[in-house]
Order: C-alpha cells, then structure tokens, then sequence
C-alpha cells in the first residue's frame, strides 16, 4: 500500500479497499475477441493485483480440420490450404510442403527453381519479421506508426508476389518438382531493386525503434524464456535463437541451395522479448544478404523437371517427413502414402502452436500488460496454431 | 415529419435547390441528412478471424487507405461500432462469439461477409467444425467474395454498403431494419451442441434454399 495515499483524505477508503481484497485473484479473460491476441486466441489470466499467477490458453476458435481435409484431395490439392496455414508467409508453407512430397516421391528439383524457392522464401522472412515487429509495437502501445510502415513495405513484397503467382497473400506457388511460373527478367530485376532498398529501410526502422528508451525499457527482461526450457518443449525459429541457442535448419539441414550462401546466424543472449524483436531484425540484414547472394547467381534452365508428373500423381506407399527454417520456426509436412492419390495420413507441425506452448512460463510473475507483448513476440498466426 | 408516401415527388427540385445554394441557402431533408451522416462515419469493429483480417489491416494502412471513406476508426469495443466485418473463417466455435458480438453493436450496426468462408464456409465447407456462412445467423448487407478478398475489393464493398445506406427511407415499410420496430433487436446466439451448434441456423434469418428441378420432357 502506498502510505501517501494512507495520508490522503480518502485514506479510510484505501484501507478498507485494501483490506477487502488483499490476496483475492481475479480472473480475466483475455480473447477470443481481444485486439492484443493476434486473431481469434483466448488466455484465460489469473491475476494476483497486476502480476500473472497463471495463465490458461485456450485453442480451436480457427479450428479448420485442416489435417482432415487434407487426407480427402489429392496431395496437389493440398498446396493452396497450405497458403492458409500461416497466412502471412505462404511461400514458405508451399516450399515445406513440396519438401515433404518431393522426398516422398523421390522427385529431383532443378537448380533455377531451387534459387527461386531460396528467394521466396528469404522474401517472405522479410515480410513476416517486418510484419512482426511492427504488430510487436503496436502491443507495446505504439499504435499505428510502426505498424504502418511495416505494412508500406509488405506491400511491396505483395507487388513482387502478386506480379510472380498471381496472389498477393495465397500464393500457391510451389509444385512438385519445380515452381509453377518462370520469373521473367524484369521480376528478377524489380526484385533486386527491393533488396537493394531494403536496408535503407531497416535503418530507417531500427533508428526509430531499436534504441528507443521506453521500447527498451517494456521489453527487456520481460519474458525471459531459458534455453533448457526452449530445447525441452521443442521451441524453434527466431523463439529458440533468442535464447542463445544456435539451432537454424538453413545451417543444420542444409536443404535447397542454402549451403551455397553466406550467412550468419544471430543468436540472443538473455531469451526476452528485446531479444527476440533484435533476433529477427538481424536476421533480416542476414536475409538480404542471401536475397543478394541468390539473385546475382540465379541460374537459367528449366524451373520444373521436365519428368515431373502433374496429373494422376500417386507416389509409392512410404512415409516421408519435409521441414523447413520457416520464419516463424521449423514448419513441417509428415506425409503418409498408401500408394493412393490421396494421403493416407497429413500432419503438419506448426512452429508457431508449439512455440505458444511455454507462454505460461514466459508471463508467470509478469503484469497483465507483459503478457501481450509476450504474445505478441511468439509471433503467432491462428491459422497454423488452430489448423 | 408527415406521413406521405416516400415515393411522392420531393416537394422542392434539384433546379430550384441549386439555385438556392447559388444564394448561400443549403437545404436537406431529415433523410438526406441522417443518412449522409451514416454513411460516411461507418466505424468498423476491430475484430480479425482468419486470412481476410490480414487483408483488412492493410485496407487500413497507408496504401489503401480507408481513411478517405470515413471508416478508419476501427473500434476495439463492439459498443462503439457500426459495423462488423466478418473476415474470416467462422468455426462453430467462434459463431456463438461473433453473434455475441453483433448483440452487443448498437443501432445502425450493418454487417459485411469479407471472402468466400465468411459467405459460404469457402474452401473449408467441407469440414465438420467449419460453419457454411454467417448469414446463417446475423443479417449480411454486404457480400464481398475472395480468397482472401483484395484491399480494392473490401473498399468497393464499403463504398457499397455506403450506396446502401444513402438509399434507406427512415420511415414507411422501406425502412431498413433497425427502423422497424417490430423488428428483434437480438438475435438468439446458438450452443455448441453435441454434433452442431442448436440451432444449426436462425430461421428468421436464413431458410434452407429448396432446390427446383426442370421437369424434362
């Protein structure tokens, strides 16, 4: 109790308040309708005063059952739901899904696709981090601006997609074997463009944000998430790297032409939300250093394997599991055949529900106010998490 | 106000009207002004389902800008807002929540379906926790297909939904919905029962099309 306030005239009403409901817990819930939960997620927070003393998530609001529809098409039907699992990095979602049939089938891909696939997805990583970060301050309280700039740039990478797939968001891009459209030569220059502006832009964001004293002072130190606990519940992405530990399947599974660049991967040292928004600016300067990379030793060829087989594809019986460094986290497709053209079994492992798993342990003994800014450096997308 | 028929002549012509306000005279009637008013201050709810709400958020930013149409204050409580945008993928989870919602809106309070799942279930109808469109149970005035619809297109519906509302009659049998008095205010929110949610749709709102077949000869 403040004593100045003791001192006060309504000082009689402040003990009597105070002696009312010392140790009393409140309850709030929090969602699905909230404008801090990134869409249609729900905690339910106990509250002892301002500090979280336990914190429930609840899930399913965007149940789509996709794994479901999944085993009732054919695995080409599958591409477009991929889109609509993390909707804000579909490029991505395709690849980790032409992955896992790819190895199922046994499918080669050509080099000029697989330079393709690196700068979509290294494109997309652009896109979802700025999103995030922008998303990430609007939590803080920051409202509009940051948000508005982030978005001033995705739309230019929506340009780039658009102009390739024929979507902004649901791009559907990907195929078996190879990418559905040849880039032309002007896309590959307008994407050089883009890349070449992009750290102007970077600057321009970081000066405003990253050595700004109240967005330093909201999240340091809040939300620490240790390495022990990261590895134990199977955290991944910028959630894990932030902790200090250095785990990125571009390095460690070397898929694609990733071996080929260089790039380095940032680590964070105390596991809080500061490093978690630092992790993923840096990985952006790293980003457009692959984009650089990829776009100046591009080759020409063919962007689908000319034996790659479109209709009627049944792949033999098997299992086969496809993962990718996705932005969010190793985004996987576990893919079960029967011999069918449908699969027998479809599972995806979403980066994004299985990094939401430590939220608790993130905002125990935090304020209720923490707790958005923590969900918000999760980096959640309720597609992917409710599927 | 009298109870002429809204149908009648205006009692004063464009011609003449013009030549009033050549001489700093602006006149209105009730209606035009009341429904100038609502169109042009549409406040949506800030409320994201699926995809589409990611598309509606860059409808709100700089690019599109739907600052220019009025409708850019998008309220966090339902209380405060005109309109719901239901964008997105409705579970049958979540339609108990979002008609909660549409309850809570105050009058006028106007409803649009952004993209094919809001309007239909879309590509997830065939799923057993997906709920084949929202007009099952609240009013739709406005249907903007897409998926996701594009920022252009959710604008064209804004613009839309504002021709709509500049066309109501605040008195007569035209009048829109919020104007009848006979008319529930509250729409019964379903439960999420054992296999569908009770009931599967409101049947004041929306019956089962019956399907016609062509008797061939």
């Amino acid at each position: 109790m403040n004593p100045e306030l003791l001192g006060s005239p309504g000082g009689a009403n402040v003990r009597a308040v105070h002696d009312a409901f010392h140790g009393d817990l409140l309850e709030v819930s929090m969602g699905p309708h909230h404008p801090s939960t990134h869409g249609v997620f729900r905690m339910i927070v106990t509250l002892d005063g301002e500090r979280i003393v336990k914190l429930k998530p609840v899930f399913g609001y965007l149940h789509r059952n996709h794994e479901k529809l999944g085993e009732t098409v054919s695995y080409l039907a599958s591409m477009p739901y991929t889109d609509r699992l993390d909707y804000l990095s579909a490029m991505t979602n395709n690849w980790a899904y032409a992955i896992a049939v790819e190895k199922l089938a046994g499918q080669p891909v050509p080099e000029r696709a697989e330079y393709v696939r690196v700068i979509l997805a290294e494109l997309t990583r652009l896109l979802n981090h700025t999103c995030l970060a922008g998303f990430l301050m609007q939590d803080c309280g920051c409202s509009g601006t940051p948000l508005m700039y982030a978005f001033r740039e995705r739309e230019k990478i929506l340009d780039l997609f658009e102009s390739l797939s024929g979507s902004r968001m649901m791009c559907n891009y990907q195929r078996f074997g190879g990418c559905r459209v040849d880039p032309t030569p002007a896309w590959v220059d307008a994407t050089r463009t883009l890349v070449g502006n992009y750290g102007a832009f970077l600057d321009e964001f970081e000066a405003l944000l990253t050595g700004n004293e109240i967005i330093m002072a909201r999240t340091q130190g809040v939300g620490v998430l240790s390495s022990a606990l990261a590895i134990n519940a199977g955290v991944t992405g910028p959630m894990l790297r932030a902790t200090g530990v250095a785990s990125d399947l571009r390095k460690s599974d070397a898929y694609g032409v990733y071996p080929r660049f260089q790039f380095r991967v940032p680590l964070g040292a105390h596991g809080d939300v500061y490093d978690r928004y630092m992790v993923r600016v840096l990985e952006m300067r790293e980003s457009i250093k692959i984009l650089e990379q990829a776009l100046a030793g591009l080759p020409g060829g063919p962007i689908m394997d000319p034996k790659a087989k479109l209709r009627g594809f049944r792949p033999k019986a098997g299992e086969a599991y496809g993962r990718i460094e996705g932005p969010k986290g190793e985004i996987g497709f576990y893919l079960v055949s029967d011999g069918s053209p449908n699969p027998l079994r479809y599972r995806v492992r979403p980066p994004s529900f299985i990094n939401l798993t430590v939220l608790e342990d993130m905002c125990l003994g935090q304020t209720v106010a923490d707790a958005v800014i923590i969900l918000g450096s999760v980096d959640i997308v309720l597609g992917e998490v409710d599927r | 106000m009298s109870d002429a028929p809204t149908s009648a002549a205006p009692a004063i012509t464009d011609a003449e009207r013009a030549e009033l306000r050549r001489h700093g005279i602006l006149l209105t009637s009730l209606q035009e002004l009341y429904t100038w008013g609502c169109s042009h201050s549409v406040w949506p709810l800030n409320f994201g389902l699926a995809c589409c709400a990611i598309e509606m958020i860059a409808a709100s930013m700089a690019k599109f800008d739907i600052a220019r149409f009025g409708s850019e204050v998008f309220r966090p409580s339902p209380r405060q807002a005109d309109l719901l945008i239901v964008s997105g993928t409705v579970t049958k989870k979540m339609a108990p929540q979002v008609i909660r919602l549409w309850n809570q809106m105050p009058e006028p309070k106007y409803c649009i379906a952004m993209g094919a799942c809001a309007i239909s279930g879309g590509p997830f109808k065939q799923g057993y926790n997906v709920l084949k469109g929202i007009d099952r149970f609240i009013p739709v005035d406005i249907y903007i297909p897409g998926c996701p619809p594009r920022p252009e297109a959710l604008l064209h519906g804004l613009v839309q939904l504002q021709e709509k509302i500049k066309g109501f009659q605040i008195k007569g049998p035209d009048a829109p919905r919020h104007l009848q008095t006979a008319d529930a205010g509250e729409y019964p929110v379903p439960e999420f029962g054992a296999h569908d949610l009770e009931p599967p749709h409101n049947p004041a709102v929306w019956t089962a099309p019956t399907i016609v077949r062509s008797e061939k000869g």
